[in-house]
C-alpha cells in the first residue's frame, strides 16, 4: 500500500547543529506508529516541519504521495494532516463545543460567512456533537473550557483534531502534564479511534507506546536510530542503552 | 468565571434580547428630553460607533491597536475635503469616506498584520503618526493646524437641513450608528466572528485547524477602518469642521479608554464606556476646569484595579450575585 506520509532525507539544522539527519520515515494508512526517542532528539522538530511550522533545510515531505514541502500549514490541514499540541493549546474562554466547532466549520468551508448565524449551521454542531460524544465529552460540552480539569482538557485537543477529520494525525504527547494512573483513560480513546486513519504518535510514556503502536521508530540526536515493533525496538541493545537505560536502569 | 455576554459561537442564541434595545429608547428619550444636550450627544453617538469599531478588532479579533484614529481622521478629512470642493452632499461623502477608509484599513493591515503584539501596536502608533503629519503639512488641502473648515453641508437628501442646534446632526448620527451596529452584531454572531474569536483565544490552534487566519484579520481589519471612516465623517458633517486632533494619537488613546471603561469585546461596552467618559469629561470640566483629567484618570484606575471588565463587567459580577441571593 502506498503510504499517506511520507520523508525522503529530510534535514534540518540550525547552524551547525543538526536536529533532523535525513530523515527517512513513512506511514501507511491506518497505522499506529510511535515517534520515540531521548529529550533533544528532535521529535518536536519533525512534528513541525511535518505540520508546516518550520522549513526543512533540505529534503522533501509527501502527503498522499503528493510533495507538500512547500506548502503552508492550511494547504497541509486540507489535504488531511492533523495534529494535537504537547501542551493544551485550546480556545480557553469558549465552550467546549465551540472548541471543537470552529475546527469544524473550516472544514465545511463555513468560517467566512458574516451574515448568517453561527448557530444555524446546525450540521457543523452536530458533528461537534457527535466527536465529543464519541470521546466521552457530550456532558461537558456546554461548559467553558477554563472550567475543565487538565486531563478532561487534553481530550479536547484530540476532539478538535477529529473535528478536521483528518487521514494523518500526529499525536504530540497527548498524555503529557496528565498523572500516569489516568493515562489509560487517554489510551481508551486513542484505542477508538477510527482504524482508517494513520497516526502517528510522540510519548514519553513507554507503558502507553508499547500498548498503542504496532510501529516504533526511534529518534536520537535527529537521526533514525532503528525502526520495528514493539518487540523488536524494545529488545533493540542499542535503543536500551540510548533510551530504555537511562530510564529504567 | 464570567462567561462574556457576547460570547459569539455555534451555541449561541443570535436573537435580540429585551434589553438590547435600551440603548435606543435612551437615545431617542435624550433627543426630547434635553436638547440643549444635542450637540453633546452627537459626539457621544458618533464615539460609540467609532469604538464599536474599534470592539469588533480589539475584543473580537484581538488585534491590539493604538492608532484606530488614522481612519477615523482618514474618514474625516476624506469628507471634508470631498465637500470642499467636489460635493457637499452628506450621504455620498459619508460612502466616500467608507471607502477610503477601508481602503486604507486595508492597505496598512496587510502590513501590519503580519506582526502581533508589541510589534503590531508599535506599527499602529507609526500609522497614526504618520497621519498626523501629512494633514499637518498639507495645508493646501487640509487647513493644517488650522483645521479645514468653511464648507457648509447640503442637506441630507435635500430635504434634512444641518441646524444650529444640531438635532438633525442627532438624528442622523443616531441612524448610522444603528445600521453600523446592526453589522458589528451581526459579524460577531456569524460563524466569521466565531472565528476571529477563535484567533483572539488561541492564533497558534487557528493556524493549525487550517483556518486563514492573517486574510480574516486584513477583513476584519478593513471592515472596521471604513466604520471608524464612517464615524470620522459623521463628525465633519455635523461640526463642519475637521481639527487635527481627529488624528492624534490622543484621540486614540481616549478612545482605548472609553472601550475599557466600558468593557472590551462585549459590543455594549462601547456604548457605555463613551456616554461615562464624555458625561464625566463634559461634568468635570465645568466643575473642575483644571482637573477634570484627573477624575477620568481615577476612573479609569479603579476601573483596571478592580474590574478588568469594565463597566458592563461590574454588572455582571453584581447580576450574577443578585441571582444567586434570590436563590
Amino acid at each position: 500500500m502506498s503510504p499517506v506520509l511520507e520523508t525522503r532525507e529530510l534535514c534540518k539544522s540550525f547552524g551547525a547543529l543538526m536536529v533532523a539527519d535525513k530523515i527517512n520515515f513513512t506511514l501507511s494508512a491506518g497505522a499506529r506508529h510511535a515517534l520515540i526517542g531521548p529529550n533533544g532528539a528532535g521529535k518536536t522538530t519533525f512534528v513541525n516541519m511535518l505540520m508546516g511550522g518550520l522549513a526543512p533545510s533540505s529534503g522533501s515531505i509527501l502527503l498522499g504521495g503528493v510533495d507538500v514541502t512547500d506548502h503552508s500549514q492550511r494547504q497541509r490541514v486540507k489535504r488531511g494532516l492533523g495534529r494535537t499540541f504537547q501542551i493544551n493549546t485550546l480556545f480557553h474562554n469558549l465552550t467546549v463545543v465551540d472548541n471543537v466547532s470552529l475546527a469544524i466549520a473550516e472544514r465545511h468551508g463555513v468560517g467566512w460567512d458574516m451574515f448568517r448565524a453561527a448557530n444555524r449551521y446546525r450540521s457543523v454542531l452536530s458533528e461537534s456533537m457527535e466527536v465529543l460524544e464519541l470521546l466521552g465529552l457530550a456532558d461537558d460540552a456546554m461548559l467553558n473550557l477554563s472550567a475543565m480539569p487538565y486531563g478532561k482538557q487534553r481530550l479536547v485537543e484530540i476532539a478538535i483534531a477529529l473535528g478536521m477529520r483528518p487521514k494523518v494525525l500526529l499525536l504530540d504527547e497527548p498524555a503529557a502534564g496528565i498523572p500516569s494512573i489516568e493515562s489509560h483513560q487517554i489510551l481508551d480513546v486513542l484505542d477508538s479511534l477510527p482504524s482508517e486513519i494513520a497516526i502517528l504518535i510522540i510519548e514519553h510514556d513507554m507503558d502507553l507506546v508499547f500498548r498503542f503502536a504496532r510501529r516504533i521508530t526511534v529518534l536520537v540526536q535527529g537521526a533514525v536510530l532503528m525502526e520495528g515493533g514493539p518487540d523488536e525496538v524494545s529488545s533493540d541493545e542499542r535503543v536500551r542503552h540510548v533510551y530504555l537505560g537511562e530510564r529504567h536502569g | 468565571m464570567i462567561s462574556p455576554a457576547h460570547a459569539a459561537g455555534y451555541v449561541s442564541d443570535p436573537r435580540m434580547r429585551p434589553i438590547e434595545w435600551l440603548p435606543w429608547v435612551i437615545a431617542v428619550i435624550c433627543y426630547f428630553a434635553a436638547p440643549s444636550y444635542l450637540p453633546l450627544g452627537s459626539f457621544i453617538l458618533i464615539m460609540i460607533l467609532f469604538a464599536l469599531s474599534l470592539d469588533l478588532i480589539l475584543g473580537y479579533a484581538g488585534i491590539i491597536t493604538l492608532g484606530h484614529a488614522a481612519y477615523f481622521g482618514f474618514g474625516a478629512y476624506v469628507s471634508g475635503i470631498l465637500a470642499a470642493r467636489v460635493t457637499a452632499d452628506p450621504l455620498i461623502g459619508l460612502v466616500v469616506a467608507a471607502f477610503a477608509a477601508g481602503l486604507l484599513g486595508w492597505l496598512t493591515g496587510m502590513v501590519i498584520l503580519r506582526t502581533r503584539a508589541l510589534t503590531l501596536l508599535m506599527l499602529t502608533l507609526a500609522i497614526t503618526s504618520i497621519c498626523f503629519e501629512v494633514a499637518n503639512k498639507a495645508t493646501k488641502w487640509t487647513g493644517g493646524a488650522d483645521g479645514l473648515g468653511g464648507f457648509a453641508i447640503k442637506p441630507i437628501l435635500g430635504l434634512f437641513k444641518f441646524d444650529l442646534f444640531n438635532k438633525t446632526a442627532y438624528i442622523y448620527c443616531l441612524v448610522f450608528l444603528f445600521l453600523g451596529w446592526w453589522l458589528v452584531r451581526r459579524l460577531i454572531y456569524s460563524p466569521f466572528g466565531a472565528s476571529l474569536t477563535g484567533v483572539r483565544e488561541n492564533v497558534v490552534r487557528m493556524y493549525a485547524v487550517g483556518a486563514p487566519v492573517y486574510q480574516r484579520l486584513v477583513i476584519v481589519y478593513t471592515i472596521s477602518a471604513a466604520l471608524a471612516g464612517i464615524a470620522g465623517a459623521l463628525l465633519t458633517h455635523s461640526t463642519q469642521f475637521v481639527g487635527l486632533k481627529v488624528l492624534s494619537f490622543e484621540f486614540s488613546g481616549d478612545l482605548l479608554v472609553m472601550l475599557i471603561l466600558g468593557g472590551v469585546g462585549r459590543i455594549y461596552g462601547a456604548f457605555v464606556g463613551p456616554v461615562v467618559y464624555l458625561v464625566a469629561q463634559d461634568s468635570l470640566a465645568k466643575q473642575f476646569p483644571e482637573y477634570w483629567y484627573f477624575g477620568i484618570g481615577l476612573m479609569l484606575v479603579l476601573v483596571v484595579m478592580f474590574a478588568r471588565g469594565g463597566i458592563l463587567g461590574i454588572l455582571d459580577v453584581l447580576l450574577s450575585r443578585f441571582r444567586r441571593g434570590k436563590r
